[in-house]
């Protein structure tokens, strides 16, 4: 009997199953994956999922006999007070176990599982990007990736190669003919058996004994590891170049934005935040959130921080704008905008947010989308007086978009439409 | 339980005490097992190897139905997530055991289940299922446990060296058609398989490949092609025709491997590999029972002799006990747990049924199995069943009036067309051997998959194929079902086919599906 231990194994064997598995019944996949999301709590967005869907493209058919036609016999255990001749109805054909244990694969019309947080927000996020994401200038963040590159003699010990060594280690044993153990012990035996007959064969022995030393000489010379077999794997850094690109999110938190109205906001900036961090590693994000004050806050404070008071847009424009002077110099960064507010703004700033906005910050920026929250487009009310406002910026200026929002549902949707890769070629 | 709770001996040290296994004890838990399974039972086993898994390997293990080493299919990953769901959320416990008919016998134990687990499986699987594999009539007729393990490695590589070459789609579909065709890859007539060396199979693959390998020239390709290639196109698949084609066949990826005239080598080959498995677990299909019963009275008494030694303390003999009896509860089928008759209890009860008549037989057993009765042999008597029975021909000869009574079996008959079912027999002097009949009938294996048959194919003209399903009791294909299958089985023959649904006692055409593939 012998035990193995298989624990250390690759545990995700079965990653090429399931991924065979995923890439089958992507379309079903995906379409639940976009539903999923309206249902969920904004700090849950970005976990993995359970996920519904149906079975259409998994079938597994076979042929198999049809329940409904024909008769059979078979035996139940477990009968109670029945006698031959008794009648039992037989259970309602939906939903009902039947009397014969069910047959599996078909028939279920939906299949549930799990997927893990990686791959529900590859197939979220599929074909997204930030739009115009070229700079004349491209420059390298600290970025540079390890490489393979081929073997070196020397190096570390995590990083020996054992296959390349010992094939070194075996091939020189050979070429200097280093006896091998079971050698030694044949030798050993030899001898044995040659004292051991009667008379001993005194010249004999004395000849064995003399290759026993020898081998075992020869054992010490030559070693069964040597320096010479080391081979180590080498890695080299290659820097990488990037596109450095900074996302501003601005968003309103004055008193006229109600919670549900600050809920639907931060969900879009969720979404938006998680997009960026994955796709775009080396994006960096400015959160900024006004009432009739400005102020950059982390992210933390973004999300979950409170704070009331008047409305006034402009403000968050100019720290906008002194922020990209400090810190983001636009022959280096890409810089874009998503800002999201309900709509109100205080009597004449709208003059001074569009001056802001037609005069500088547009041109600086690759992208600027405005998310108005609360309000649909057929909505019976004029619209509010930032749509307004904004109204003749989308078509003087091809990198602006605006997009209303009124409930959960629609922000998947609206951000799919911002950042959608169409957008991005056709504008 | 019916063994005598005799208090332990003082004499012996129990192997081990509280939960927490290492590999020594294990190791000491098979000695000792192995010391009453073989020394005491006198098992004929294969050697054992055990190899220590986590839930997610054995999740893995379940998803390509029991083959650690299988190759790579999307529906093994549809299966690992569901079954992963249903662990995770605890709505499916895993099974404690892995054990693979292979020589030496692969027995897979999880690490995080408690030392009487280990020792339970270790007599269970390393001896039970291990004794039965090398002894069963079956197995030894329809597979070969000693080159199992390298067709696997094989048929893995040969897979993936596919999807390399032809890609992954390609390969999935062909995959995808094999496994619908599946049930209908196997020869079920004596003397079709007998020679079958899974050994010499993958000699026989490779041979193939490396002979193409060599012989392939990319030059060839550049040379004009000349009339007589057509000829040589048309005249390949007459000449299988006339030498190979034996009309009507069952197994259908052995005609289409060799008929189909559209397939590639490789496609030929994948199917080879499917209808190979197919072979290898249609042995298991057909002793549910027994093989169940074999291992879980084997473990029953071993871990019975331990506890009698002093082996085994009383803790660890109550967790035994508990996780014996969950697994051999039958619920009735009333219960809302019921979900058809389970292997574990009917096989165990059977095995303990035949254990009790040979040594304190009543006079009822006497009259049912005169010559077992009172033959003071249990073990010899039982070693016999599991080497010369499979379920239905088991159930048929050995299960007696009392596992009926204690089972409360009944039998029921179901027309599909009535609202009602009709209780047929329940567990009376009349009824025992209708009952037994038709239990016997439903774990007939043969008596219950479709019997599916080629009857008739053109090879020249129209290249039609024309399929029969023999209606017996007036049970038809399931449609839908039946319609998906085609398309698969129209896909490989790459042809029109045809499947008539014929009654097997009229001879009437019941029924006609059709499935058009163009050229």
């Amino acid at each position: 009997m012998q035990i193995v231990d298989r624990r250390l194994n690759p545990k995700s064997k079965s990653l090429g199953n399931r991924q065979r598995f995923l890439r089958r019944a992507k379309a079903e996949i995906k379409e639940a994956v976009r539903d999923a999301v309206k249902n969920r709590k904004v700090s849950d967005i970005g976990s993995g999922e359970d996920i519904a869907i149906s079975t259409k493209s998994l079938r597994e058919p076979t042929f198999s006999l049809d329940s409904k036609s024909g008769s059979r016999d078979f035996v139940l255990p477990g009968n109670n007070d029945l006698v031959v001749g008794d009648a039992i109805p037989k259970p309602p054909p939906a939903g009902g176990r039947g009397s014969k244990g069910s047959k599996d694969g078909e028939g279920e019309d939906e299949f549930v599982f799990a997927l893990s947080r990686d791959e529900f927000l590859d197939l979220f996020f599929e074909d997204l990007r930030l739009p115009n994401l070229i700079k004349a200038k491209l420059k390298s963040l600290e970025t540079s990736q390890l490489v393979r590159a081929g073997f070196s003699t020397d190096g570390p010990p995590s990083k020996l190669n054992y296959v390349r060594t010992m094939r070194n280690s075996l091939a020189r044993r050979i070429a200097l003919s280093r006896p091998s153990l079971e050698t030694l012990e044949k030798i050993e035996r030899e001898i044995a058996l040659a004292e051991a007959e009667t008379p001993p064969d005194e010249g004999r022995i004395e000849e064995l004994r003399a290759r026993l030393a020898r081998a075992v000489q020869l054992r010490k010379t030559v070693g069964y590891l040597d320096p010479l077999d080391l081979k180590f794997n080498r890695h080299e850094r290659v820097p990488k170049p990037t596109t450095q690109a900074v996302m501003f999110c601005l968003m309103d938190v004055s008193a006229s934005m109600t919670e549900r109205l600050k809920d639907l906001a931060k969900r879009f900036f969720i979404l938006l935040n998680i997009f960026l961090k994955r796709h775009y590693r080396e994006v960096q994000v400015v959160f900024i959130r006004h009432t009739n004050v400005a102020a950059e806050v982390d992210e933390e404070t973004f999300f979950t921080g409170r704070e009331t008071g008047g409305t006034v847009i402009s403000t968050a424009l100019v720290e906008m704008q002194r922020v990209i002077d400090e810190r983001y110099p636009l022959s280096d960064w890409n810089i874009y905008a998503a800002q999201a507010s309900d709509g109100h703004n205080f009597g004449d700033d709208m003059e001074e947010c569009l001056a802001i906005l037609e005069g500088n910050l547009l041109e600086q920026c690759q992208y600027f989308a405005y998310i108005e929250v609360g309000s649909t487009d057929d909505g019976p009310y004029p619209p509010s007086e930032v749509w307004d406002g904004y109204e003749d910026l989308v078509g003087n200026h091809e990198n602006f978009a605006m997009r209303r929002v009124a409930d959960a549902g629609d922000i998947y949707p609206v951000f799919r439409n911002l950042f959608s890769e169409e957008k991005t070629k056709s504008g | 339980m019916g063994s005598k709770p005799s208090p332990p001996s003082t004499s012996a040290k129990p192997l081990y005490e509280g939960a927490d296994w290492t590999f020594d004890l294990v190791n000491k838990a098979y000695d000792a097992v192995q010391e009453v399974g073989v020394g005491e039972m006198g098992l004929d086993i294969y050697p054992n190897v055990i190899e220590v898994i986590t839930s997610e390997q054995m999740l893995d293990a379940y998803a390509s139905i029991g083959l650690p080493r299988m190759y790579r299919h999307w529906s093994f990953g549809k299966h690992f997530v569901r079954d992963e769901l249903h662990y995770r959320k605890g709505s499916r416990a895993l099974a404690y055991e892995l054990v693979i008919n292979s020589d030496p016998c692969i027995n897979y134990i999880m690490e995080e289940n408690s030392m009487t687990m280990h020792t339970l499986v270790l007599a269970h699987a390393a001896m039970g299922h291990n004794h039965f594999f090398k002894n069963n009539y079956l197995f030894q007729e329809w597979t070969r446990a000693d080159a199992i393990l390298d067709y696997l490695d094989f048929a893995k590589s040969y897979v993936s060296k596919c999807e390399e070459v032809h890609g992954e789609h390609a390969v999935e579909q062909v995959l995808d058609s094999a496994h619908a065709l599946m049930q209908q890859g196997i020869s079920r007539y004596p003397g079709a398989n007998k020679t079958m060396s899974l050994a010499k199979e993958r000699e026989r693959a490779l041979a193939r490949h490396l002979y193409e390998e060599r012989s392939f020239n990319d030059l060839w390709r550049t040379v004009p092609k000349p009339a007589v290639d057509e000829f040589t196109e048309e005249e390949e698949p007459q000449q299988v025709a006339g030498s190979q084609v034996r009309l009507p066949e069952e197994n259908l990826l052995y005609f289409l491997e060799k008929t189909a005239p559209k397939l590639a080598d490789w496609e030929r080959e994948l199917l080879r590999i499917v209808r190979n498995l197919a072979t290898y677990f249609y042995p298991q299909r057909q002793t549910k029972v027994m093989n169940e019963g074999c291992a879980t009275w084997t473990h029953f008494h071993i871990m019975n002799r331990l506890y009698d030694k002093g082996l085994l303390t009383e803790g660890a003999m109550l967790e035994f006990l508990h996780s014996h009896s969950s697994v051999t509860m039958q619920p009735a089928w009333t219960d809302r747990r019921y979900s058809g008759i389970n292997p574990y209890a009917l096989g165990f009860a059977m095995m303990r049924d035949i254990e009790r008549m040979a040594t304190e037989p009543t006079s009822e057993d006497k009259d049912w199995f005169p010559e077992l009765a009172g033959c003071g042999d249990p073990i010899g008597a039982l070693k016999r069943v599991w080497a010369e029975f499979r379920d239905d021909s088991f159930i048929l000869q050995y299960l007696s009036p009392k596992v009926i009574r204690d089972f409360r079996l009944f039998g029921i008959h179901d027309k599909a067309k009535r609202p009602h079912v009709f209780v047929s027999s329940i567990h009376n002097e009349q009824g025992y051997r209708s009952v037994r009949k038709a239990l016997s009938r439903q774990y007939e294996v043969s008596a219950n998959d479709p019997d599916v048959q080629i009857i008739d194919a053109d090879l020249q003209g129209a290249r039609r194929l024309v399929v029969s399903h023999t209606v017996r009791n007036g049970v038809l294909l399931e449609r839908a079902n039946c319609e998906r299958t085609l398309y698969h089985l129209a896909r490989l023959w790459g042809y029109r086919v045809k499947l008539i649904e014929v009654d097997a006692d009229s001879g009437k055409v019941l029924k006609e599906h059709e499935n058009l593939r163009m050229p």
